[in-house]
């Protein structure tokens, strides 16, 4: 296993290390001199730095954001545009704990799961009226509102359900996971194995959870009146705009010092136990915020698709999603999020018209990502970039070396260059003999 | 208590599917790092090859596919590993979602191909109906699987230490890098244990035919459990494999008899999970220096 689980780092040494890299490496380095820059009188040099082009996609992105609900079908196209940011949602969590931490979690499905039957359950009971039960207890013939169903009539506890719950499953699970050093392939089919457990659970609790068909039927969300056009237009910008807060959120606890320790993990576990840190603690963290991820995911997906049942939380919605996250960039956090949207846009268009059709593509898109592109799509630009220099250094040409950043210290630079740039190619090569 | 020990043919069967589905995870995750979530679909391929044979070699079929589907799905399993599996050795979880693309197209290749519903494998008359063994029921079909996977464990346990194919193989397994200087062709290993693995699941494919619908998600039920049994018992180990299904199969059934079905993966689960805290590499370990 020594061996596999380098090689399986050597592709991965690097991306999702140097946006957080230049990101954090640079910022000290540009207020310095920033200062001096503006002395010179240059607000060109202040304004291009070298995140312009990122700053400039991120302001696109965010101007089409709220265009969209304008431009979309309000009654049919946008609660779907909606969905696929639920689902990106959840894919961001995805990419915080396998691109970055390493845990590769095929049982997103059952966190999904905990926010959306959190969820579900608070609507189901307002729609019911106090003291009522849902609708499908009487068709089951439960009189009695069962007790763990009491506490969600209020939605302030629904909602610090969707946030607790998966917080408590993840920890414990990853506090007894990674405390005995389970992990790679053997954490994998455990989360998967849990996922299944939990479906099993929630199908046979017909009485308790409304079994297959899941609950359904909700008249409205927290006011929102979710069959209007207005309502859709609503819940896309609660659902934009947790993704945009989560999106950031977590950028900044990938360039943070955690983040470089959970990097740290994924690439060589060991080295950073003989460090003096213990990577349990860091694991679990990474695994609990992307659980929690999830579960506001699964939350945000309920009112939207009106419904949730166990087959959204099985393994293979779970696999797709993370799947999604390998088309789009399994290193990249933005890349989690493109993937989400791309795969379960394609697949809303192609199934429609070629449901068995899809799931060929699906299975070859699958196979394709792995075996050519391990980056997803965001690394696809990285690979262009890097396929010039490569070539040259095959062909054993010397490639001029990549300009220093105006602003960096000219001391500073070379270091900092080499840091990024010799593990991302020399070491793993070294390692994975 | 009749219904305790009704109980122990049916967890003892489910072990025996188990087993046979297991043998071969254990093998190629052992030997090759590799996650293969296609296995479960050469259970399926086991399980649709009784059901073409049935036209043919009529209710016998149980019978006649046994070698067929060994081979069948054997041969699948080289495929997969020569054209695609071989290229990520080392990358166990990139492994994982490229089979899962392949079980996908597979999956679908038997809806379109065959039929979109489960279709159904009739038993010999010989294997209907059961044994009254002091009032416990024993039923036939459940017998005749348990001979089945002992008689493939008993073969694997020869081909493996009594062979010099499998003395290979396990040399292989122990040290891939000191099997290769020592001139064993370890590619061409790996292939035969693909071959062999798979074949298995093939066989326990045919066994399943026994006992329910032959459908196209038949292995996914499947593969979840399988890869249990794997980290429970340990990476390339036969007694492990062979603990850890009997035990998983007769877990199951006996806490489905006791509570309920859906209640019964949850516990199966929590037990897992404590079981690792006290061994967290299986049951059984490959003794190594390495250090992960």
């Amino acid at each position: 296993m020594s061996r596999t689980s380098w090689i399986g780092s050597a592709g991965s040494t690097d991306p999702a290390g140097t946006p957080a890299v230049t990101a954090s490496e640079s910022e000290p380095t540009v207020v310095p001199t920033g200062t001096t820059a503006a002395a010179k009188g240059g607000w060109r040099a202040r304004l291009v730095t070298p995140q312009l082009p990122w700053r400039i996609v991120f302001v696109v992105v965010i101007a089409v954001g709220v265009i969209a609900p304008y431009v979309l079908d309000p009654a049919f196209r946008l609660p779907l545009f909606t969905k696929y940011l639920c689902y990106a949602i959840v894919g961001i969590g995805i990419g915080l704990a396998w691109g970055h931490g390493g845990m590769l979690t095929l049982g997103q499905g059952l966190f999904v799961g905990l926010g959306g039957y959190s969820m579900g359950m608070y609507l189901k009971l307002h729609d019911a009226g106090p003291g009522k039960v849902p609708d499908f207890m009487d068709w089951s013939g439960v009189e009695k509102l069962p007790a763990f169903w009491e506490p969600f009539r209020s939605p302030v506890v629904a909602i610090a359900a969707v946030i607790i719950l998966p917080i408590v499953v993840a920890t414990l699970l990853g506090l007894l996971v990674f405390r005995q050093r389970v992990r790679g392939a053997y954490f994998a089919i455990l989360t998967q194995a849990l996922a299944a457990a939990f479906v099993i659970l929630l199908i046979g609790q017909q009485g308790y959870t409304g079994g297959t068909n899941g609950l359904t039927n909700f008249s409205g969300f927290f006011g929102i009146d979710t069959y209007a056009d207005a309502g859709h237009r609503t819940l896309y910008f609660i659902t934009a705009g947790v993704l945009l807060v989560i999106f950031l959120l977590l950028r900044l606890v990938v360039a943070s010092r955690f983040g470089r320790l959970l990097l740290a993990i994924r690439d060589g576990e060991d080295r950073v136990r003989f460090l003096g840190y213990d990577p349990t603690v860091i694991k679990t963290i990474a695994f609990a915020i992307s659980a929690v991820t999830a579960s506001v995911g699964g939350a945000l997906i309920v009112p939207v698709v009106g419904i949730v049942n166990p087959g959204m939380l099985d393994i293979v919605p779970s696999i797709e999603l993370v799947i999604a996250v390998a088309v789009g960039g399994r290193y990249s956090l933005a890349g989690a999020i493109i993937g989400a949207v791309v795969v379960n846009w394609a697949r809303s268009t192609f199934s429609e018209d070629y449901p068995s059709a899809w799931t060929y593509f699906q299975g070859a898109l699958f196979i394709g990502v792995i075996a050519f592109l391990p980056r997803g799509l965001a690394g696809l630009l990285k690979q262009l970039r890097d396929g010039g220099p490569a070539l040259m250094r095959k062909l054993g040409i010397k490639p001029p070396s990549r300009p220093t950043p105006p602003t960096a210290p000219p001391a500073v630079a070379p270091a900092g260059d080499q840091a990024v740039v010799v593990p991302e190619q020399g070491a793993p090569r070294q390692e994975a003999v | 208590m009749n219904g305790f020990l009704n109980q122990l043919p049916i967890g003892l069967s489910i072990g025996a599917v188990l087993l046979l589905a297991a043998l071969g995870l254990t093998f190629t995750f052992g030997q090759m790092g590799v996650i293969n979530m296609a296995h479960g679909e050469f259970i399926m391929v086991g399980a649709y090859t009784t059901y073409m044979l049935q036209s043919w070699a009529g209710h016998n079929a149980v019978i006649a596919a046994l070698p067929v589907a060994f081979v069948v799905a054997g041969l699948f399993g080289v495929i997969l590993e020569r054209t695609l599996i071989r290229r990520f050795y080392g990358r166990p979880l990139d492994t994982l979602l490229l089979t899962w693309g392949v079980s996908l197209i597979l999956q679908q290749l038997v809806r379109d191909l065959i039929d979109n519903r489960g279709v159904q494998v009739v038993a010999p008359d010989w294997l209907i109906g059961g044994a009254d063994l002091g009032g416990i029921r024993i039923p036939y079909n459940r017998v005749y699987i348990f001979c089945l996977a002992a008689v493939c464990l008993v073969g694997i346990w020869f081909y493996m230490s009594r062979t010099p194919a499998g003395r290979r193989m396990r040399a292989v397994m122990q040290n891939r890098e000191l099997a290769a200087c020592s001139a064993v062709r370890t590619d061409r290993v790996d292939q035969i244990t693909f071959f062999i693995g798979s074949g298995l699941a093939g066989v326990a494919g045919v066994a399943l035919t026994l006992v329910g619908t032959v459908s196209p998600t038949l292995g996914t039920k499947y593969i979840v459990d399988a890869f249990l049994v794997v980290v429970v018992g340990g990476l390339g180990q036969l007694r492990g494999a062979l603990i850890a299904a009997f035990a998983l199969g007769l877990l199951n059934s006996y806490v489905e008899f006791w509570s309920n079905a859906s209640l019964a993966k949850v516990i199966v689960f929590v037990a897992i999970v404590a079981f690792l805290q006290a061994r967290p590499q299986g049951m059984f370990v490959l003794r190594s220096r390495a250090l992960t």
